[in-house]
């Protein structure tokens, strides 16, 4: 069996939800006594939101938001220095041709890949995520998902995406995910924490958001949707029920959570739509790196060259932005 | 803090291909009508749109004279003849459907996000669905060879101009019935534009008459001696002249008139969809709708929680120019219309509700009301009792399953319902009680040509829509 972690070091659940997390059964109770989610319903409004029509200004703003709020994402086997180098360099400057683009968020690498990360971005203000816990299966040993995680922190990541242990929470072992979440959380100390709760296996809304509950509970300062790696990875109905979820936690605790949409979000159209909904269902004040991001690789590049169609009138190609 | 301010994103008015002069369409073809022209406006800009001819009352008999010749090579037609008749129809309000949306939100004040996505799609589809049954209604369980029943005079209403069209032409048409309609007053372009489709069509003369005009000129069609069917849509008060006008007569009668229909909460519904259901039950249309979701009955247990979560979705809701295609609550139809909003809400107040009203920006000019909930509405007030017709929601709260029930079904009326719980056994055992023709469960305003409509007692009686539907133009 895994070791026990002393959760002394993880933050409180707040007041008015602390009773959720009293036990094993309280925190069943509470999550299974969550109100339904309708799929018919969710889905036939995430399709509305779809419709909205931004144009002009609105258009510009929303391109420089999105390019702000995306994780530059390398996740591969092959992954090298000079490549996670060359994302870097990337990421600080995404269009080299016009320097008023914003930077992105942050950079998203494997835990080996921190520290390389970390000194290509020194000072340039982007944040080094780095997934851990046995992403992205999290199929082993609480310690390995420990040390990962303190891997990633040494080397100096800002901030670490962990993926949940699904089998536990489709067994309905919720306290045990909830465990390793707040274990987790006590070993990034300063380090930001974004929960993935791989939707995609989770299957079902109702599921979505039991687990945005349980992340929240447990002290995730991030929801993220997928690892990238399953599909479906982040739909816009997933996106907006964990939208909701972070709505209502701030209503009830007044305390601001992230969603971190990923996997699947390749154009700026689509982006577009995703703010759109953390517009209309979380709030204006969502609308900001620190609690919205999105996890991506390519998107960077359409968002780019849409950049430019705004700014200069006519399209250009993707020979004119660059490759890494 | 940033603002994600939505540019405005207006769809263009040119492509309603908006003409000076729209004209009586009688007997295949466009005719000066000689009734005093009216002109018809723009309610979100208070601007004269056009200036249409208005029928007569000769004229109403010209074109029920023109509909008689018409209906005995037309209903002796095979089924599959009609059915191509409807086919291309439909096809064609589809070609068209860009411009009868932009034209539809022009006279009516609908966004155009609902008259692109919503009216002009469901209009075509209940001419593809009655096509369908046009040579098929040895099926539809009249027995063989179901006679129609001759002319029909139709009387539509200005909340769904083109659809309403629709839902009358479509089944009468495809059952072998031949039509003298009139549309609303305020609301008479996208008929008359359907008019040029029937010629498009090249639908044979007088199969289709279409008379703009007043009430009188309904009132003309309800008394003509040779009509042998009326389907009126419209307010009650308005139907019950009517069927007091028809009383007697071998006329026979289809009315579907108004609502205040329950949209039911439960504490275990799917409270976020709920929320949506009750948005979109009351707001839709800007509430101009027969079976609005206009009295929500919410358990006392959740009444404060949904009562917080629908203010923030309300105040969401985008109020402005129709063409914006982000607009998601466009301009009250008529002055008239807005002064009965505004007169039930002033009644709300004085009986004691407690009224909010959404923070959004209205514009300065035309026909507008910004989103109101009512709470602490109780059965004796007229805001519960009597339809408004507008952005105007109603909050009531019940214990019990048999006190919603009581609650819903204590109305005059009895046009729809909608059920919110995720306990699958309570939907059935509450449809089954609630006195209404249309009852949505976990859902609201879903319209399928499929789906008979219409409604109990004073919501008027007769179907359209689905093999009912049929009924109403069938001797049987």
């Amino acid at each position: 069996m895994t070791a026990t972690t002393s959760t002394s070091a993880a933050p409180a659940t707040p007041a008015p939800l602390a009773d959720a997390t009293r036990d094993d059964a309280s925190l069943r109770r509470f999550l299974l006594g969550l109100p339904g989610v309708d799929q018919v319903g969710v889905e036939q409004r995430a399709a509305g939101l779809g419709t909205r029509s931004i144009k002009k200004d609105a258009k510009r703003w929303a391109i420089d938001t999105a390019i702000s709020m995306v994780d530059l994402t390398t996740l591969e086997g092959a992954d090298t220095r000079g490549k996670v180098r060359a994302l870097a360099a990337k990421a600080v400057r995404p269009d080299p041709e016009r320097q008023d683009t914003p930077r992105v968020a942050a950079v998203c690498v494997y835990p080996d890949m921190v520290a390389t990360a970390v000194e290509a971005l020194k000072g340039s203000g982007v944040h080094v995520a780095s997934v851990a816990t046995g992403f992205p299966a999290g199929r082993t040993s609480r310690e390995i998902k420990l040390a990962d995680t303190k891997i990633a922190v040494d080397a100096g990541a800002h901030e670490v995406d962990m993926v949940i242990d699904r089998g536990a929470f489709l067994e309905g072992r919720y306290m045990d995910v909830f465990e390793e979440i707040q274990a987790i959380k006590a070993a990034c100390g300063e380090a930001h924490l974004k929960v993935i709760l791989e939707t995609g296996e989770l299957a079902t809304y109702d599921n979505v958001r039991r687990a945005s509950w349980l992340a929240l509970l447990a002290g995730g300062d991030f929801i993220k949707t997928s690892t990238g790696k399953v599909s479906p990875a982040a739909t816009l109905p997933v996106t907006h029920i964990m939208l909701q979820a972070v709505h209502d936690w701030h209503a009830q605790t007044g305390e601001l959570r992230g969603v971190k949409p990923a996997g699947g979000i390749r154009t700026t159209k689509d982006a577009i739509k995703y703010l759109v909904a953390v517009h209309e269902v979380a709030g204006e004040q969502w609308l900001v790196p620190d609690l919205f991001r999105f996890g991506a690789s390519s998107l960077l590049n359409d968002l780019l060259l849409q950049r430019r169609t705004q700014v200069d009138g006519h399209y250009s190609g993707p020979d004119y932005v660059t490759v890494d | 803090m940033p603002v994600f301010e939505y540019a405005p994103a207006p769809e263009s008015r040119a492509i309603a291909n908006l003409k000076d002069h729209y004209k009586p369409f009688i007997n295949g073809e466009f005719v000066d009508g000689s009734g005093e022209p009216l002109k018809t406006i723009n309610p979100a800009t208070e601007e004269v749109l056009a200036e249409v001819g208005t029928a007569s009352k000769s004229d109403v008999d010209t074109a029920v004279k023109a509909a008689r010749k018409a209906f005995s090579s037309w209903s002796r037609l095979p089924g599959t003849e009609r059915a191509k008749y409807l086919f291309r129809i439909a096809r064609l309000i589809q070609e068209r459907s860009r411009e009868l949306a932009v034209l539809e939100s022009l006279d009516n004040g609908k966004p155009i996000k609902e008259s692109r996505d919503s009216d002009i799609p469901t209009a075509a589809a209940h001419f593809f669905y009655h096509a369908g049954w046009a040579d098929k209604l040895d099926y539809a369980g009249y027995g063989p060879n179901p006679k129609p029943l001759g002319v029909a005079g139709q009387i539509i209403p200005w909340n769904f101009p083109l659809l309403m069209l629709a839902w009358k032409i479509a089944p009468a048409l495809a059952t072998g019935n031949t039509v003298v309609l009139k549309p609303a007053e305020t609301t008479p372009l996208t008929a008359l534009v359907f008019a040029e489709i029937c010629q498009q069509a090249e639908l044979p003369p007088g199969v289709v008459n279409i008379l703009p005009g007043a009430g009188d000129i309904g009132a003309s069609i309800v008394d003509h001696g040779d009509i042998d069917k009326i389907a009126f849509t419209g307010s009650t008060e308005v139907g019950k002249a009517i069927q007091r006008q028809v009383a007697g007569t071998p006329k026979k009668l289809t009315l579907e008139l108004g609502g205040k229909a329950a949209n039911i909460v439960f504490e275990d519904a799917p409270l976020d969809q709920a929320i949506e259901g009750i948005v979109n039950g009351i707001f839709f249309n800007q509430g101009h709708v027969c079976c609005a979701g206009s009295r929500l009955l919410v358990q006392e247990s959740i009444a404060e929680e949904v009562l917080e979560k629908l203010r923030y979705r309300v105040s969401t809701l985008r109020v402005g120019d129709p063409l914006d295609k982000n607009t998601d609550v466009g301009a009250i139809n008529s002055a008239e219309q807005l002064a009965k909003i505004q007169g039930l809400v002033e009644s709300g107040d004085a009986e004691g509700a407690q009224r909010w009203t959404s923070p959004c920006p209205v514009p300065d000019r035309g026909f507008f009301f910004a989103p109101t909930v009512f709470a602490n509405v109780h059965q004796s007030m007229r805001i519960a009792r009597e339809e408004i017709f507008g952005p105007v929601l109603s909050v009531l709260t019940f214990r019990t399953p048999d006190e919603a029930v009581t609650k819903a079904n204590n109305t005059p009326y009895g046009l729809s319902a909608g059920i919110w719980t995720e306990k699958g056994s309570r939907i059935l055992w509450m449809a089954n009680q609630l006195r209404a023709g249309v009852v949505w469960a976990n859902t609201f305003n879903r319209f399928d040509p499929t789906a008979p409509f219409g409604g109990y007692q004073e919501s008027g009686f007769g179907r359209e829509g689905g093999r009912t539907g049929l009924e109403a133009y069938l001797n049987v």
